[in-house]
């Protein structure tokens, strides 16, 4: 059986599994609950200058007929007194010392605030920090959260300070409120953090109530922006953790993953493209603590197919998959093939492909079933009609190179090679 | 023996509620109308005679946008609501629906079009109005779903309609002769009035051709004469025993029970249905719901052939009706004037005959039930005496048309059961569209 075990710069728990700072981990009794239910880690919700929250602060983005596939909130950092979080941190540590106890922080903007902080919550028994550069809202407003994060010269200088006191691993969370996180990135790792994490939340509007004409989440008959999270964001999160996998300068430091994991799908993905542990917020939110299950379980066998004994047997393999589109092979070319036995007649690749696409497939009357078909010769090999088809595996991409060597756009134009297909 | 008042006030109830209950909530809908791929030129509009754009409407459930979806409903099929009550969709939409390939459950496109029509009905949508006057006038005979249904595209484009209806309701046979679980009188009169508030139509009723009025008198009048009378007349048996008390036939039965109060409706103890239609169906179920303690439907073939469809046999059988294959009535036996026993030939399969279905024959052996009533469901018949009478070109009864509609006589068009010589409402509706069409065509508007 396959060994979940993960030892992030020291930071050890039973499994890649953390629960990212957020509600989930905001007092004992919600950490105590993780902890029994399997979770490998918490990171302690931000922990800063006392601050107040308003009602309501959710709202989310329902997509057909599925509930939360985005999640937004205005919340700010934990509302609750620090010396109440910090004598509950150290009980939690003392009842799981095995499991991963990050605190998240975010000081006010000078080096004294930052080092009394680390110093009240490092007695506590934490195993490291998480420095929150991330939120996009209400603490933006007070110079603080994506405020610093999305400044490099910013980030390093609080980092520098903070690394002046801590005495446990530094996590530098960071925002994906900006171009390109690989700045902010590089100036952390270069002001000596010990880690990277990300993404925090990115703001958003989830809608508007075409009644009241008020955006949500409501306060009052107004909103603001919020910051949105969860299955909508992991393409987002996936390729912002790929530029920081693969800078010769971040990739340096090991990565925490956040953003829309859900299933063990997604943490093998993201870890994949190089995060050593994942974190989860939205999942939790929706399901509970008892993911967690399916969460180790599903990892662990796909683990056992695929040969991996521990998680940094693949942790980061498909990272130089991702490439530059100049080094693509054009000579690669494949097209679409619909299994006849398996067709349903639906005819949505047929729409798809004929209002959209290349006309590529054939439609040949029947009443009430038309039969599809492809025209080889028109596909271009864009999946579009096998990503919309409802049946698993029922149109397939079938491969058939234009030539056997390998040939990129850049060698394609020196050589002078024709470049209308049409 | 027959009696009525067999059951308490709460078990007819009970027996003739809804069959099919609607979505209680939103939610439920919606999460029916989700599972929707959405189709394009999709299997199930093939397969609806009006071709309702059923993915469309269905989607937009999904878009809380109720008022489009109960549109694009009506706009192809103005009794959408009766339909989705009625429909046999296991043969239709439903039947076709790509799911089943998948051998998954359909999609429940008669309940989501149910949750539209109803709300445009409750909430009384007017998705309709009616184009300028064109000054033309049409007459339509019978105020059934080809009549209706005629009547309202007439009415959108201009025209005013009158409706001459025999009877003091509207409806046809939605009101008179569909089984009773699946439509109420209250509905069956809401979704007449529904249809009828664009304006410009008008229902004489109690009025029949050939007797208060004649073809002559309306084409005189009128610029345009749509038949749409339905066929009525219960087939005969034309055995020894069919006048005795206690043999009814299905059609004049199920409107007995339509017009009165169930507790006021006689049914036997042991009650044989002759016939495996829709009608049998109906008839045998609803005498079983009456109190019938026993309900065995004689049927002349086997399973393979029998005319109706897996879910109505299923609705019957779950009540409790049997079914005597291979047997056909050959005399009804009496005593007292009073029906007493069946007695069936016992068939066996032959070649097939015109329909392609393999003909009963008969094998010589008899055997005999013993009955109090027997309820004949061998078909119904067109009005042959009143359509010779006026004059009209027909088959047997059945109206002869070209281009869908159009009669013999100038200016008279027909459409519905009394040319089709009996399908389903929902064929009756296209037929009333067709009918309007060529109408409008005629009219020169
Ligand atoms: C027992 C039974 C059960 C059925 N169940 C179903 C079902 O579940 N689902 C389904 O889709 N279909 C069902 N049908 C079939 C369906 O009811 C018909 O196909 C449909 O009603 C035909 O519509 P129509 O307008 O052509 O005729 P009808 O509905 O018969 O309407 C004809 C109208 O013309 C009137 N009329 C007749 N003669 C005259 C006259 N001389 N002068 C003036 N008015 C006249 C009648 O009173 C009636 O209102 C059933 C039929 C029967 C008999
Ligand atoms: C209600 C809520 C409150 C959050 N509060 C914090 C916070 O205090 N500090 C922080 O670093 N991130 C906070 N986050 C962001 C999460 O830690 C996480 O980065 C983000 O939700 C993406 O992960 P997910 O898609 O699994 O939810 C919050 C998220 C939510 C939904």
């Amino acid at each position: 059986m396959a060994d979940l075990f993960t030892d992030f710069l020291g930071i050890k728990s039973p499994n890649p599994f953390w629960l990212a700072s957020a509600p989930p981990t905001d007092k004992k009794i919600n950490v105590l609950r993780a902890f029994e239910a399997g979770w490998g880690g918490v990171v302690w919700k931000t922990l800063g200058s006392q601050v107040k929250n308003v009602s309501s602060r959710y709202s989310a983005v329902d997509y057909h007929g599925s509930r939360v596939m985005g999640f937004n909130n205005i919340e700010l950092i934990s509302d609750r007194p620090l010396d109440i979080n910090l004598k509950e941190i150290e009980e939690c540590v003392k009842l799981f010392p095995d499991r991963a106890m990050v605190v998240s922080l975010m000081a006010d903007n000078n080096r004294k605030a930052w080092h009394e902080l680390i110093k009240k919550v490092e007695d506590r028994g934490a195993h490291g920090f998480e420095l929150n550069f991330g939120c996009p809202h209400g603490m933006t407003e007070r110079g603080l959260g994506a405020a610093v994060g999305q400044d490099p010269e910013i980030t390093g200088m609080i980092v520098e300070w903070v690394m002046e006191a801590a005495t446990i691993p530094v996590i530098t969370k960071l925002t994906p409120n900006v171009h390109s996180v690989v700045p902010a990135g590089r100036a952390a790792v270069k002001a000596g953090t010990n880690a990277l994490s990300l993404i925090n939340t990115i703001q958003s509007v989830t809608g508007i109530d075409l009644d009241t004409l008020v955006p949500n989440p409501y306060v009052d008959g107004k909103s603001v922006f919020g910051g949105y999270c969860g299955p909508a964001v992991k393409p987002i999160a996936l390729k912002m953790l790929t530029t920081i996998a693969q800078d010769p300068v971040t990739s340096r430091v090991p990565i925490s993953g956040i953003g829309g994991v859900t299933t063990w799908k997604d943490a093998a993905e993201f870890m994949l493209l190089g995060s050593t542990s994942v974190q989860v917020c939205t999942a939790a939110m929706k399901h509970g603590f008892r993911i967690i299950e399916d969460l180790c379980e599903g990892l662990s066998n796909w683990m056992d197919e695929k040969g991996y004994r521990k998680t940094t047997d693949f942790i980061g393999k498909s990272v130089e998959k991702i490439t530059h589109w100049e080094d693509l092979d054009i000579n690669y070319h494949h097209v679409a093939n619909i299994n006849q036995d398996k067709c349903i007649h639906c005819g949505l690749c047929y729409i798809a492909c004929e209002d959209t696409s290349h006309q590529s497939i054939n439609l040949q009357y029947g009443k009430p079933y038309n039969t599809y078909t492809i025209k080889e010769e028109e596909c271009v090999g864009c999946n579009l009609c096998k990503l919309i088809c409802p049946v698993d595996n029922c149109i397939t991409m079938v491969e058939q190179r234009v030539a056997p060597e390998y040939i990129n756009w850049k060698e394609w134009q020196k050589q002078g090679l024709p470049l209308n297909d049409h | 023996m027959i009696s009525n008042n067999r059951l308490t006030e709460l078990e007819y109830q009970a027996n003739f509620a809804d069959i099919h209950p609607p979505f209680e909530t939103r939610d439920a809908a919606a999460v029916e109308a989700n599972r929707c791929l959405f189709c394009y030129d999709a299997p199930c509009i093939k397969s609806c005679p009006t071709s309702i754009n059923i993915p469309k409407f269905i989607k937009q459930i999904t878009t809380d946008n109720i008022k489009g979806s109960a549109h694009t409903i009506f706009v192809s099929n103005i009794m959408g609501a009766g339909c989705s009550k009625v429909c046999p969709v296991e043969k239709l939409c439903e039947g076709s629906c790509v799911y089943n390939l998948m051998h998954e459950e359909p999609i429940n496109i008669a309940k989501l079009q149910r949750y539209s029509t109803e709300a445009a009905m409750a909430n009384n949508w007017q998705l309709f109005s009616r184009k300028e006057s064109n000054g033309k006038k049409v007459a339509i005979i019978g105020a059934g779903p080809a009549g209706l249904s005629c009547a309202h595209v007439l009415s959108r484009e201009g025209t005013d309609v009158t409706i001459y209806e025999k009877e003091a309701l509207g409806g046809g046979l939605m009101t008179y002769g569909i089984a009773a679980y699946k439509v109420t009188p209250e509905f069956c009169k809401a979704e007449v009035d529904y249809i009828t508030s664009i304006g410009g139509i008008d229902i004489k009723y109690n009025q029949a051709l050939g007797k208060d009025v004649s073809l002559k008198q309306l084409t005189e009048q009128y610029d345009a004469v749509y038949i749409a009378i339905g066929v009525g007349e219960a087939r005969q048996l034309d055995i020894p025993g069919e006048d005795l008390a206690g043999v009814e036939d299905a059609i004049s039965y199920i409107y007995h029970l339509r017009t009165s109060d169930y507790k006021e409706m006689p049914v036997g103890d042991r009650v044989a249905v002759i016939g495996l239609g829709m009608t049998a169906i109906d008839a045998a179920t609803q005498a079983k719901r009456l109190g019938a303690k026993d309900v065995t439907i004689v049927y002349r073939r086997t399973y393979d052939e029998k005319p109706c469809t897996d879910v109505e046999l299923d609705i019957a059988k779950l009540d409790g009706c049997q079914v005597e294959w291979l047997a056909a009535p050959k005399e009804i036996i009496g005593e007292n004037g009073k029906v007493k026993q069946l007695v069936c030939s016992r068939m066996k399969l032959g070649e097939p005959d015109a329909s392609g279905r393999k003909s009963p024959v008969d094998t010589g052996e008899t055997f005999t039930l013993d009955v109090d009533m027997v309820i004949k469901a061998a078909g119904q018949m067109p009005f042959s005496e009143l359509v010779n009478t006026e004059g009209l070109k027909n088959n047997y009864g059945k109206i002869s048309v070209e281009n869908k509609t159009v009669t013999n006589i100038n200016k008279v068009f027909a459409g519905g059961d009394c040319v089709n010589g009996g399908k389903e409402v929902v064929d009756a509706v296209q037929a009333g569209k067709d009918g309007a069409a060529e109408i409008l065509k005629f009219l020169g508007v």
